[in-house]
C-alpha cells in the first residue's frame, strides 16, 4: 500500500516541476517591459529603471534566476503581487475558500441531481424518459456557461427578482471571516439575515458551475449503472426473485458507483475552468476572477504563482482520486502499471 | 424507388452480400438520429457560414444609428429590416450570427487541422521510439494536462497577446496532448500485432510503418476525438472571446458578442440570447455528431 | 460575557421591532475595483486613494472639497519664508487618531507623526522604510528627495520643511495622497509586536472615516470618526461595494442597493439622464489628451506645419465619436478646473483650406509622409486612441500628409515614445496635484525631455516662465505667468491638445452634498442621506 501512494506521488512530482518550468517562462515571456508599466506615462530614468529591474531579478542570468524561483516556490514564497504588494500565497489563501465554498456547492447540486437522473435512465432504458434525459443531458455538456449565467440572470434577477444579480452577500451586512465559507460564517454571526442572504447569492453561480458536471454525472452514473445491470450477479438477484429497488438498491448501486466518483473526482478541472467564468460574471471574489483580472492588470506574479498553485491543487486532488480508487479496487494497486 | 427494388430483385434471396465498410458504418450512424440531426445542423451552418456574404443582409460591421438595439421583428418596435434585431451600436444581429458562424466553424478548422496534425505526429514518434523520447513527449503532455485547458488558453493568450489568431493557437496547444495520447496508445498496440511484425520482418521502413501501415489503422478514434475537437474548440474560443482574451471587437465572434451584450442584460435580452443560442447549437450538433460516429466506428460497442 | 451583551443586544433589537438595523445612515459606495492597499503612499491608482487616503486620513494642507484650492487641514497656517526654502506649519491641536482593534492612542497628532510620515518614504534609515516592499513611486515622481532638504520639528506642533530650492508647487505635493499623515505611535507599536505590515493593511488616520475591515475583492467598511476635528460625517456608516462590471454597477444604483456608483458607462448615460431616481453629476476631469509632435524631428521642428497640421483636425468629431459626448474640446494644455486657466485663448480653427495654404508656405505643397503613433490601451483621457488616430489621419490625408499608424504594446510605447522613436504621437495626462506646474513643467519643460515631455518640447521663453513660476509662492503672480505660457504654447503648437474627459457620477436623489472631485477621487465626508 505504502509503495503503491509512493509511486502514485513520484509520478507527479516531475509534472510539477515541469509546470514550475511553465511559469517560470510565463513571466519572462510577456511582451513589454515590466518596469517600463509601473512608470506609466510619467516615464522614467535610465537609473532608476536599472534600479527597479535589479529589484526584481529581471538582470541575472536565466539558470540563477530560475534556481531563485525555486527555491523560494519550496520555502512557500511564490512572489508579491506587482498591484497590491502582498504575497501571492495570502491573496491566494485569502480568495481560496471562496472558491472551494461555490465548487463544493456546484458538485453538490451536480450529483443531488445528476445521480438519481442516471439511476433512473438506466432502469428505465430506452424508455422516452431515458431519451430525452440524454438529450438534455447532452445539451448541458454543450453549454457555453457564461451564457447560461446571462440567461439565469436575465430570468431570475432581472426579471423575477429572486435572486441577486452578483456577489456573495449583500453589503449590509458584516460579516467576520472565521472559516471564509461564508455560508458558516454567517451563521456564526449575530447578523440576522445575513445566512440567508449569502444563500441567495450562491444559488444561481452554483447552478451555472454544476451544469456541466451534472450532464457527466447523469451520463456516467447511466452508462455504469447499465453494465452493471447487464452482469451476471445481478441476473441472479433477479432471476432470485428480489425485489427490483433491492436489486438496485443493494447491489447494483455500489458497484456503479466507482466509476462514478472517479468521474466526480475528474470534475476537478472543469469545475476550475468553470470558475473562472462563473466568478467573473457573478462578480464572485474567488481565485477564477482573481487569475483573470490579473491578465488584465498585467500583475504576472499573480499569475505565475496563480497558476502554479491552481497545478497544485488539481494535482493533489487527481492523486487522491487515484488513491482512492487504488483503495476501492485492489486490482488496480497491484496489477502495477 | 424503382432502383432500390431492382437491386432487391437481383439480388439472390437468402445470400445476403456482406455490406461495404462505409455501407456498414453508415448502416449504424443512420441508426441514431441524433447523430443525424447534429450532421444536419452542420452541414445548415457550414452552408451559411460558405454563403454568409450571399445570406446575410448586411454586413457584420455597418452601424445603423438610428436602429439602435431594435428588438427582434416579433417584439413591438421591430421590423423585419433586422430579423433577429440590433445590438447597441445599431449592428444586424443576423448578419453578425451568420458571420460568426463563419468564424466558429474557421476556428474549429483549425484547431483541430493544427492539434490532430501536430499531436498526431507526436504521438508516433512517442509510439515508435519509446525510452527516453516517449517519456519526454509524455511528461510533457501531462504537464499540460495538468491545468484545466481554460486556465492554460488564458496564460499563453497572456503571453502572446489578446486575439483570435493567438486564441486559436493557444486552444489547439491545449488539446494537442489529447491526440497524442491516443496515437500513441494506439500504435502501442498495432505494433504488437502480427501484421506489423510482418511487415518489419520484410523490411518496410520507419515511415512506411508509421504512415502507411500502423496509422490508417488508429483513424476510428481519432475521428472521434477531432470531431468532438470541433466543439471544444468553438466552446473554448468562444469562452476567451466572452473574457475579452480571443476575438476583438468588432469582430462577430460569438463569444465576444456575448462579452460586449452583457451590459445589455437588463434592457435587450435579443442581444444576449442569439449569440449564446448560436454557440450551444452549434456545440451540441458536433457533440452529437461525434457521439454518433463513436459509436457506429467503435465495434466494441456494436450491438 | 462578550456572547451575552450580544445576545442581550439582539433580543432588544427583536422586541422593540422597529428599530431597524439599517436606522443608521448608510451609505453605499459601489466602487469600480479592488485598492492595491491600505497605504496610499505605496500606490498611485484613484481607486486606491478612494479607500484610503479620501476617507481615512488627512494632509498637512487639503484641497477644498470639488475644487482645486488649498486649505487647512492638520496643519492650521503656515508661513514661507522669503526666499521660499522655508515652509513652516503651525499644527492643529487636539486632533485624535482612530481606535483599532489591534491600537489605542495614547496621545494626540503632533509633530512626530508628521516627520514619521515623511521620514518613512524618505530615509532609507528609518526603520520603517522597507516594510511591506517600500517602495514609495509618487512621494519619488513629485521629486520630493531632490526637493527636501530637512523636516524639523520646532516644538510639538510646529513643522518646519527646509527645501533645496524654491519650488511654489511643493505645497500642493502636501496635499497629496502620499502626504497622508501616519501615526508615528501606532508605527512604533506595531514594530514592538513585531507585525509592522499591519500599519499597511489595518490603516489608523485622523480622517472622517475608520476603516472597520475589507473583504478582499467584495467590501469594504468604515465608520464615522465620532471624533472628527471638524465634526462627525453626517452619516454613520460608509460602505464600498466592489463591482468591476460597469452595468452591474448601474443596475444596482436603480434598485438601491447602492447610492453613489464610479465610472458609468458612457452607453448608459442617456438613460441615467432620465432615471427619476438618479441624479447624473458631471464635470471636466483634470486630464487631457492630446497629439504630441516630435519637435527634435523635421519637419515638426517648424512652428508652421504644426500649426497647419493642428488646424487640420476636426476636433469636434473626435468629441462625439471617440469620447461619445463624455469629452470637451481642449484649446489650453491644462483643464479648465485647473487655476490660471487662461480662457482669453482662442481655440485653433478647423480650417483644412487654411491649414493646405500654411503647408505650402511652409515647404510643403504636395504635403508629406510621417507616422502616427497610438496607444494600444484605453486610458482616462482617450477611450480609444486606435479610433482617434483613424481619424486624425483621414483628416491629415485631406491636406496631404500621409500618416502611417504604429502601435507598439502599452510597455513597449511608453519606452520607444520617452526616447523619441515617434514623429507624432497620442498621449494624455493625469494630474496629481491640481498645480499648474504639474501639466506645463512636468510636460513640457526642458528637464523632462527624455520622459515625460514626449514632443522634446524646448523652447526656453516657454521654458523661463514655467521656471519664474515654480520660483515665487504668491499665488497672483504665478497665475499670471502661467497665463503667458498657455499663449506661447498655443503660439507654438508642440501638442495638438485634444479633449479634457469628462467625468460623470451617477447618484441617487436621496444623496445630498455630493460633490465631484476635481481630482477623480470619491469623497464621502460631507455627504448626507435624505
Amino acid at each position: 500500500m505504502f509503495r503503491f501512494i509512493l509511486t502514485r506521488f513520484s509520478l507527479i512530482i516531475p509534472t510539477f516541476i515541469g509546470v514550475t518550468l511553465l511559469t517560470f517562462a510565463l513571466i519572462r515571456l510577456v511582451p513589454g517591459d515590466p518596469v517600463e508599466l509601473m512608470a506609466g506615462e510619467r516615464g522614467i530614468s535610465p537609473e532608476r529603471h536599472a534600479e527597479l529591474r535589479a529589484a526584481m531579478g529581471l538582470d541575472k542570468p536565466l539558470m540563477v534566476q530560475y534556481g531563485t524561483y525555486i527555491a523560494d516556490v519550496v520555502r512557500g514564497d511564490l512572489g508579491q503581487s506587482v498591484v497590491t504588494r502582498t504575497p501571492v500565497l495570502d491573496e491566494f489563501l485569502t480568495l481560496f475558500p471562496a472558491t472551494i465554498e461555490l465548487s463544493v456547492c456546484a458538485i453538490l447540486f451536480a450529483m443531488i441531481i445528476g445521480l438519481p437522473l442516471g439511476i433512473i435512465a438506466a432502469v428505465k432504458r430506452g424508455s422516452v424518459f431515458d431519451h430525452s434525459l440524454m438529450g438534455i443531458s447532452l445539451t448541458g455538456y454543450s453549454m457555453p456557461i457564461f451564457w447560461w449565467a446571462l440567461l439565469l440572470i436575465l430570468l431570475f434577477s432581472v426579471n423575477l427578482g429572486w435572486t441577486p444579480v452578483s456577489g456573495r452577500i449583500s453589503v449590509m451586512y458584516w460579516v467576520e471571516p472565521v472559516t471564509g465559507f461564508l455560508l458558516i460564517d454567517s451563521l456564526l454571526s449575530d447578523e440576522a439575515g445575513a445566512f440567508s442572504s449569502a444563500l441567495s447569492h450562491l444559488i444561481l453561480p452554483a447552478i451555472v458551475l454544476g451544469t456541466v458536471p451534472l450532464a457527466v454525472i447523469a451520463r456516467m452514473t447511466r452508462s455504469s449503472m447499465l453494465e452493471v445491470l447487464g452482469e451476471d450477479y445481478i441476473r441472479t438477484a433477479r432471476a432470485k426473485g428480489l425485489a427490483p429497488f433491492r436489486v438496485i438498491a443493494q447491489h447494483a448501486l455500489r458497484n456503479a458507483l466507482i466509476p462514478v466518483v472517479t468521474v466526480i473526482g475528474l470534475q476537478v478541472g472543469v469545475l476550475f475552468a468553470g470558475a473562472i467564468l462563473t466568478e467573473t460574471i457573478f462578480a464572485w471574489p474567488g481565485i477564477g476572477k482573481w487569475l483573470i483580472e490579473s491578465v488584465s492588470r498585467r500583475d504576472y506574479p499573480v499569475l505565475q504563482g496563480g497558476v502554479l498553485l491552481v497545478a497544485a491543487v488539481i494535482m493533489l486532488v487527481n492523486l487522491l482520486v487515484d488513491l482512492t480508487y487504488g483503495i476501492l479496487n485492489p486490482r488496480i494497486r497491484h496489477g502495477g502499471h | 424507388m424503382t432502383v432500390e427494388s431492382q437491386i432487391d430483385a437481383a439480388a439472390p434471396a437468402g445470400t445476403p452480400r456482406p455490406p461495404s465498410p462505409l455501407g456498414e458504418f453508415w448502416h449504424y450512424f443512420a441508426q441514431n438520429k441524433g447523430a443525424v440531426a447534429g450532421l444536419v445542423v452542420i452541414v445548415i451552418v457550414s452552408l451559411a457560414a460558405i454563403l454568409a456574404d450571399l445570406i446575410s443582409p448586411y454586413s457584420p460591421i455597418e452601424q445603423f444609428r438610428d436602429a439602435i438595439l431594435q428588438p427582434p421583428f416579433w417584439e413591438e418596435g421591430g421590423s423585419l429590416a433586422f430579423p433577429l434585431g440590433t445590438d447597441d451600436v445599431g449592428r444586424d444581429i443576423f448578419s453578425r450570427i451568420i458571420h460568426g458562424a463563419r468564424l466558429s466553424l474557421l476556428i474549429g478548422v483549425i484547431v483541430v487541422t493544427l492539434s490532430l496534425a501536430i499531436g498526431v505526429i507526436l504521438g508516433l514518434i512517442a509510439g515508435f521510439a519509446r525510452g527516453v523520447t516517449d517519456v519526454a513527449i509524455m511528461r510533457l503532455c501531462d504537464i499540460m494536462l495538468a491545468l484545466p485547458s481554460l486556465l492554460l488558453a488564458i496564460v499563453i493568450v497572456a503571453i502572446l497577446g489578446p486575439s483570435l489568431t493567438n486564441a486559436m493557437i493557444a486552444i489547439s496547444l491545449v488539446v494537442l496532448p489529447h491526440y497524442t495520447r491516443l496515437t500513441r496508445a494506439a500504435v502501442i498496440t498495432e505494433l504488437s500485432k502480427d501484421y506489423v511484425v510482418a511487415s518489419k520482418v520484410s523490411g518496410a521502413g520507419v515511415m512506411r510503418l508509421m504512415f502507411i501501415t500502423v496509422l490508417p489503422n488508429c483513424t476510428a478514434p481519432l475521428i472521434v476525438q477531432a470531431t468532438l475537437g470541433f466543439s471544444t474548440a468553438i466552446l473554448d474560443a468562444a469562452a476567451l472571446g466572452f473574457l475579452g482574451l480571443g476575438a476583438q471587437p468588432p469582430t462577430p465572434e460569438w463569444g465576444s458578442m456575448l462579452a460586449s451584450a452583457r451590459e445589455f442584460v437588463s434592457r435587450a435580452w435579443w442581444v444576449v440570447t442569439f449569440p449564446g443560442l448560436a454557440i450551444l447549437i452549434t456545440v451540441l450538433a458536433f457533440n452529437l455528431l461525434g457521439d454518433g460516429l463513436r459509436d457506429a466506428l467503435d465495434p466494441k460497442l456494436k450491438r | 460575557m462578550h456572547q451575552a451583551l450580544r445576545g442581550a443586544a439582539l433580543g432588544l433589537t427583536l422586541a422593540a421591532g422597529f428599530v431597524s438595523p439599517l436606522a443608521a445612515k448608510t451609505l453605499v459606495y459601489c466602487s469600480e475595483g479592488s485598492p492595491e492597499g491600505f497605504n496610499p503612499a505605496f500606490f498611485t491608482a484613484g481607486t486606491t486613494f478612494d479607500a484610503t487616503s479620501r476617507q481615512v486620513f488627512d494632509k498637512l494642507v487639503q484641497f477644498e472639497r470639488g475644487t482645486t484650492k488649498i486649505v487647512p487641514g492638520l496643519a492650521e497656517s503656515w508661513t514661507v519664508s522669503e526666499e521660499g526654502l522655508e515652509y513652516t506649519f503651525k499644527l492643529r491641536k487636539g486632533v485624535k487618531f482612530h481606535t483599532s482593534k489591534s491600537f489605542k492612542p495614547t496621545r494626540d497628532f503632533n509633530a512626530q507623526d508628521v516627520i514619521f510620515t515623511f521620514e518613512r518614504q524618505w530615509k532609507t534609515e528609518n526603520p520603517y522604510h522597507t516594510v511591506s516592499g517600500g517602495a514609495y513611486e509618487y512621494f519619488n515622481s513629485m521629486d520630493m528627495p531632490k526637493l527636501l532638504k530637512s523636516i524639523e520639528a520646532v516644538d510639538d506642533y510646529t513643522v518646519k520643511f527646509t527645501l533645496n530650492e524654491p519650488e511654489a508647487p511643493f505645497l500642493a505635493n502636501l496635499g497629496m495622497d502620499f502626504a497622508s499623515i501616519q501615526s508615528a505611535e501606532y508605527a512604533d507599536a506595531m514594530a514592538k509586536a513585531g507585525t509592522q505590515t499591519k500599519v499597511d493593511q489595518e490603516p489608523v488616520g485622523t480622517g472622517p472615516f475608520q476603516f472597520v475591515g475589507y473583504q478582499k475583492d467584495a467590501v469594504i467598511r468604515y465608520r464615522a470618526n465620532e471624533a472628527y476635528w471638524a465634526g462627525k460625517a453626517p452619516i454613520d456608516t460608509l460602505v464600498f461595494s466592489i463591482t468591476p462590471d460597469a452595468s452591474v454597477r448601474y443596475a444596482k444604483l436603480k434598485a438601491g442597493e447602492c447610492h453613489v456608483m464610479a465610472y458609468p458607462n458612457p452607453a448608459d448615460l442617456a438613460a441615467m439622464r432620465t432615471d427619476p431616481a438618479v441624479n447624473l453629476m458631471s464635470q471636466e476631469g483634470l486630464n487631457v489628451g492630446y497629439l504630441a509632435f516630435n519637435t527634435e524631428k523635421a519637419p515638426f521642428t517648424d512652428t508652421k506645419v504644426r500649426q497647419a497640421l493642428s488646424m487640420a483636425v476636426n476636433k469636434d468629431a473626435i468629441i462625439e465619436a471617440v469620447y461619445q459626448g463624455a469629452g470637451k474640446k481642449a484649446k489650453n494644455p491644462i483643464p479648465p478646473t485647473i487655476w490660471s486657466y487662461n480662457d482669453k485663448i482662442e481655440d485653433t480653427k478647423y480650417d483644412p483650406e487654411a491649414a493646405r495654404k500654411m503647408l505650402a508656405d511652409a515647404g510643403f505643397p504636395n504635403g508629406f509622409e510621417t507616422d502616427l503613433w497610438a496607444m494600444p490601451v484605453q486610458r482616462p483621457y482617450n477611450p480609444n486612441a486606435r479610433r482617434m488616430a483613424e481619424m486624425v489621419q483621414a483628416d491629415w490625408a485631406k491636406v496631404g500628409v500621409k500618416a502611417k499608424i504604429v502601435s507598439y504594446e502599452w510597455g513597449e510605447y511608453l519606452r520607444r515614445t520617452k526616447d523619441g522613436e515617434h514623429q507624432t504621437m497620442l498621449m494624455g495626462w493625469t494630474g496629481d496635484n491640481g498645480d499648474p506646474d504639474n501639466f506645463l513643467y512636468v510636460l513640457l519643460g526642458c528637464e523632462a525631455v527624455g520622459s515625460a515631455n514626449r514632443a522634446r518640447f524646448c523652447y526656453q521663453p516657454f521654458n523661463d516662465l514655467l521656471v519664474k513660476a515654480k520660483r515665487t509662492p504668491d499665488v497672483a503672480q504665478r497665475t499670471k505667468f502661467y497665463e503667458d505660457a498657455q499663449a506661447v504654447f498655443k503660439e507654438q503648437a508642440p501638442w495638438i491638445t485634444v479633449a479634457h474627459s469628462v467625468v460623470y457620477e451617477p447618484i441617487r436623489k436621496e444623496v445630498q452634498n455630493y460633490k465631484i472631485d476635481p481630482f477623480g477621487g470619491h469623497i464621502f465626508y460631507g455627504v448626507d442621506l435624505k
